[in-house]
């Protein structure tokens, strides 16, 4: 048996290392530097039912082992990422999953129908924690109640399994990751961005034109790893972790903090061969703990 | 194809006040297409600073496997890669982006190449090639003042070269636009980098006429994955918006919204 694999509602991962919705597009610019089956799966860029163009430029302000975006949700609409986006991806081995994005539960709902239709997309990503729209995203990520009634809702459509990705910007994240279980969540995928600000010395304004963006990089993981700790302990379903992953040791803490798969986001721009090194790299990690399979790893800190 | 390379930095200078001049060797040199592509440098082998700096090509000699670029040390990053010496290398992701259409000039005919501040280097390797296929080049290249004005030599060597600079420390005082405007020339097509301001001014001026305009923006990733440095496109074209990294940096006059 593989070392590597992975087992989770609707995904039957080779590996665990997938890139995070939003820092690979749709993947067609990284099948120019390497074969996209060697991932675990893919996030697909968030789709929402109309075509976006997001916030005005600038978009991105590099801060301290980090950098704050605020893309807001820029993809061309859910009829182009279902003809032109999702099947381009069918000729890789490897899942696919959607993220889902909207203004409104109706939004979510449509989306959520005929995307998980896609025969290549085995699982969604519910994206309630998006902190750089106006409206939808982060408000239904917030609110306990909203966030089980969107997750139940998403649910009754799906035909894949929902992971729902959760926001850090909350006074108790475990209070929204219940909620979503319960609302029929079969999974979770956290953290989405943090909200920060990065100023211009000379003028004093915020660098990133919407003023606020979503913190990600290094600077975060010791957030992700903190929250992925206490959430898992909280919940029976598994989560895919995420937040500042660059290298091996990285997923090797996500692993032990109680994530059962990993995404890399950030570390994607700095280096695009960052995801198939880490995947190269798992199994001498492994060696070097003395553990057999991977899945050995998942929630090692609560048993300390 | 775009690679991802350890260059080894041959020689590193600087040639006017925080502009340095890097000249770096690799295979990634053998994929430069067209003048105007750009280089995604890693300025440290951490994560700090995390994101690469995208800096413009200002010269391939492919025969050497050698490229200069030519950057501003101002902010946290460039500052850092301006410490590297010759023998060490850089992380450099490239060649990016599409650069300026030679072809768009015949042999005989002229073309202006108006360029402001830290936009001037891919104009260089552009006056190169048009030269080199018998186009007449006349450069206007705009500085803030004289301490930071590089490379109008080489650029003379080519071709009429008329500098403007904010101040007057040097050349006109003004902007390119102002020289522009005391230069009566017939030419077929003019080619521009610079601020936005100033591509704004050069692309109202010249109306007319055929142009390229490269553009600069904030980026992530530079390939076109990460949607930061999208540009709305003006109605004339059939999209709503170009990256930056990706479709441009250089775009045919009235194409980018400005």
């Amino acid at each position: 048996m593989n070392r590597l694999s992975v087992k989770l509602p609707g995904l039957e991962l080779k590996n665990p290392v997938m890139p995070a919705s939003g820092c690979f597009g749709f993947g067609k610019e990284y099948a120019n530097f390497y074969d996209l089956s060697k991932l675990g799966a893919i996030m697909i860029k968030a789709t929402t039912l109309e075509t976006r163009f997001g916030n005005p430029t600038p978009r991105v302000a590099e801060t301290a082992s980090g950098m704050l975006n605020a893309i807001g949700l820029q993809n061309p609409g859910l009829e182009s990422v279902m003809e032109n986006e999702l099947p381009w991806l069918e000729q890789f081995d490897v899942p696919i999953i959607a993220n889902v994005a909207g203004t409104e539960t109706a939004d979510y709902v449509e989306v959520a129908k005929t995307i998980s239709t896609a025969p290549n997309v085995k699982a969604l990503e519910l994206n309630i924690s998006c902190p750089n729209v106006k409206c939808g995203g982060i408000t239904f990520g917030t609110d306990p109640v909203q966030a089980c009634d969107l997750t139940a809702a998403v649910k009754e459509v799906s035909k894949v399994p929902v992971y729902v990705k959760l926001s850090p910007n909350v006074t108790d994240i475990k209070e929204i990751a219940k909620a979503v279980e319960e609302g029929g969540a079969d999974g979770l995928t956290m953290i989405n961005t943090l909200i920060g600000m990065r100023l211009d010395h000379k003028t004093g304004r915020p660098i990133i034109a919407n003023g606020t963006g979503g913190l990600s990089g290094p600077a975060v993981k010791p957030v992700a790893i903190r929250m992925v700790y206490e959430v898992s302990q909280m919940v029976n379903i598994p989560i895919i972790g995420m937040g500042g992953i660059s290298e091996a040791d990285d997923v090797i803490d996500f692993l032990s903090a109680g994530a059962s798969a990993v995404a890399v986001g950030t570390a994607n721009f700095v280096d695009p061969f960052v995801c198939p090194n880490i995947i190269e790299e798992l199994p001498a990690k492994l060696d070097d703990l003395g553990i057999g399979q991977l899945s050995e790893l998942v929630g090692r800190s609560h048993r300390l | 194809m775009i690679i991802q390379e350890q260059m080894k930095v041959v020689r590193h200078a600087e040639i006017a006040e925080h502009i340095f001049e890097l000249t770096l060797a690799g295979k990634l040199v053998g994929e430069i297409s067209s003048p105007g592509q750009f280089v995604h440098v890693r300025v440290s082998e951490t994560m700090e600073p995390l994101l690469r700096r995208p800096i413009s090509i200002a010269s391939i000699d492919k025969e050497s496997s050698q490229m200069t670029i030519i950057y501003r040390a101002e902010g946290r990053g460039t500052k850092l890669l301006s410490g590297k010496l010759s023998g060490e290398t850089v992380n450099v992701l490239g060649p990016l982006g599409n650069g300026f259409p030679v072809e768009e000039t015949a042999a005989g005919e002229t073309a202006v190449l108006i360029g402001g501040g830290i936009g001037v280097p891919p104009l260089y390797e552009l006056s190169k090639q048009l030269t080199a296929k018998g186009v007449k080049c006349i450069h206007i290249l705009g500085f803030q003042t004289d301490a930071v004005c590089f490379y109008e030599e080489q650029f003379k060597q080519l071709g009429d070269t008329y500098i403007a600079t904010v101040d007057g420390s040097r050349g006109t005082q003004g902007f390119v636009t102002d020289v522009m405007a005391q230069l009566h020339i017939d030419f077929a097509t003019y080619y521009s980098c610079g601020p936005m301001p100033m591509l704004k001014a050069v692309q109202a001026a010249y109306s007319e006429k055929k142009g390229f305009l490269s553009f600069e923006q904030r980026m992530g990733c530079g390939i076109g994955a990460c949607f930061a440095c999208v540009c709305h496109t003006t109605e004339q074209t059939g999209q709503d918006y170009v990256k930056v990294c990706s479709d441009g940096p250089v775009f045919p006059a009235g194409v980018v919204s400005i």
